[in-house]
């Protein structure tokens, strides 16, 4: 059944999108994340123009991660205070992100550099996730108890002043570390439009030592609260949110990431981050494939001054 | 008796190359001239109908007529970028803006262009992609390069989306004055108006020409939708967040299993 998006300007198949929405949606409340980096590439496959794409996920990604943190939050696998210093960090890294996005694209060079940290960051974090979920499975295989907090491996930061006490995760830190890892996904997610999930999950998880059974839930609700910004943001910018592409993804997402919520709930953590990580890293090396490989025509078109 | 009508064919060969007016009329036609894009969309066709009005008076001509219709969409500016390697990257390098090409251009005929009129012909009346100009800023100028390469590549890309197409077998005669030919529109064609310009051509002269338009033109919910995230952005973003808000409580409602 075909049905024409009035904003992206084509028609598309309700069933191929709506299958999108679940597949992307199951693997976002399995994990935490929001999955614009898997949707919006999905997307722009099929034949939505980049920009649309974008704006249109972040209101599916809103939507999907607003489900999946009610889940989280009556299983009381979420931690607020958490969620909210994050916010608090992400708000100046936007603000900071929008600033450079605009004077890369003043510079003519932002599509090189998008490219460019999407290869970096994905496959970086990819290939780190994967190590660590592969040494946590032997370690169990071997018998030995999985070592996921280790009371006495404290790193330099925890020395810091301003020590707060995040009483769902049981984790007791000093609040610069975690405002700076929300500046750094609010950074990034700006340059890079994604939501960072699948940065402040491992991030959360290595650094600042939260538990995995509070780190998804949080995850989202950030998520959630980035991404329902950005979606009024896009819409009064750039005018370029497809809503009823966002309804179709979104419908699809929302039940997708139910049964994503209750299928992570079920897989072992080391799993769970092994999976995560082969998930990031295979996007990451499709990404690098476009920049390395020659492309297959060396000419390409963009329209310019205004929508059609 | 022969001498007059050498002078005569001759003389409407004349009249023909000074502009089109000869014994012939055309009178040409579209099935609609609206075209509204609803939900369900996905592309559309038309048929372009026409016959050759004789003057009885005239004298009969021997060739067949041949017809030219030139299709042309809404101009938007384009630019072409073409790719090269850096330490190991493609990256953009170079690129051309092209300065309102048409978005659209169809070029149907009766038969290859070759066959229906000169090549110098069909350079001075821009008949076929090739020598339809398409400027290009060229260091603050506009100039129009037709071997460019980004040209060539603008043409080519075009091409592959059905958006630039050229038919010599499109338009058919179903008696030797009455003809048809079918505009099929591909769904990604831009809203706005069309110029459809019919050209007659008989013995390799322009002997007659018509012009007709349509419009595409988006229609209820799809033109409502278009109308509130123009001008409306910020209610528009809003609604959308509040959708998905709802879609995002509605499901964890409904999926609630304990």
């Amino acid at each position: 059944m075909q049905i024409y998006l009035p904003i992206a300007d084509i028609p598309v198949n309700v069933f191929l999108v709506l299958t999108m929405g679940l597949a992307v949606g199951f693997v976002s409340g399995m994990f935490g994340i929001g999955g614009g980096f898997l949707m919006t590439p999905l997307l722009i496959f099929i034949g939505v123009q980049p920009g649309v794409a974008v704006a249109s996920v972040t209101t599916h990604v809103a939507a999907s991660s607003l489900s999946g943190a009610i889940a989280y939050w009556r299983r009381n696998a979420l931690d607020s205070t958490l969620a909210l210093t994050l916010l608090a960090g992400g708000i100046v890294g936007s603000a900071c992100g929008v600033a450079l996005f605009t004077w890369l694209r003043a510079l003519d060079q932002l599509d090189l550099v998008i490219g460019l940290s999407y290869v970096t960051l994905l496959s970086v974090v990819g290939v780190l996730m994967v190590g660590e979920g592969v040494r946590a499975i032997i370690r169990s295989r071997q018998g030995k108890p999985v070592e996921l907090r280790r009371p006495g491996s404290h790193v330099w930061f925890h020395g810091l002043p301003l020590k707060v006490r995040f009483k769902r995760s049981k984790v007791y830190v000093s609040a610069i570390p975690v405002l700076a890892i929300g500046f750094i996904i609010g950074f990034v997610g700006a340059i890079m439009g994604i939501g960072g999930g699948f940065l402040l999950v491992p991030m959360l998880i290595y650094l600042v030592r939260v538990p995995t059974a509070t780190v998804i839930g949080t995850s989202m609700v950030l998520t959630f609260l980035t991404m329902l910004s950005a979606t009024v943001l896009h819409a009064a910018t750039n005018h370029l949110v497809d809503a009823v592409l966002a309804l179709i993804l979104m419908v699809g997402g929302v039940i997708g990431a139910q049964f994503g919520a209750h299928a992570g709930q079920r897989i072992r953590g080391e799993w769970l981050r092994l999976f995560l990580g082969l998930l990031v890293f295979l996007v990451g090396l499709r990404f690098a494939f476009d920049l390395v490989l020659r492309p297959e025509d060396l000419y390409s078109i963009r329209l310019i001054g205004g929508a059609p | 008796m022969r001498c007059a009508l050498a002078a005569a064919l001759a003389a409407a060969g004349l009249i023909a190359n000074a502009g089109p007016a000869a014994a012939e009329r055309l009178v040409a036609s579209l099935t609609n001239h609206h075209v509204t894009i609803t939900s369900n969309y996905t592309g559309v066709e038309l048929v372009l109908f026409g016959s050759v009005e004789r003057d009885p008076t005239a004298l009969v001509r021997r060739g067949p007529y041949d017809i030219v219709a030139t299709i042309t969409g809404p101009r938007q500016s384009l630019r072409t970028r073409r790719k090269s390697r850096v330490l190991g990257i493609w990256v953009n390098t170079a690129a051309r803006t092209f300065v309102n090409p048409p978005s659209y251009l169809a070029v149907l005929a009766s038969r290859p262009l070759d066959a229906i009129t000169s090549a110098d012909n069909q350079r001075r009346l821009r008949l076929g992609i090739a020598n339809t100009p398409l400027a290009e800023m060229i260091d603050n100028d506009i100039g129009v390069v037709n071997n460019d390469p980004f040209r060539v590549a603008l043409v080519r890309l075009m091409r592959e989306r059905h958006l630039y197409e050229e038919e010599p077998d499109a338009v058919t005669f179903l008696t030797p004055t009455l003809f048809r030919a079918a505009i099929s529109l591909p769904a990604q064609v831009p809203i706005g108006n069309y110029d459809v310009d019919v050209k007659l051509f008989a013995d390799g002269n322009l002997i007659a020409q018509s012009d007709s338009a349509f419009e595409i033109v988006k229609a209820g919910f799809e033109q409502f939708m278009v109308d509130a995230a123009r001008k409306h952005g910020l209610a528009y973003g809003l609604a959308a967040a509040m959708m998905a808000l709802l879609t995002g409580w509605i499901a964890s409602v409904v999926f609630r299993r304990d």
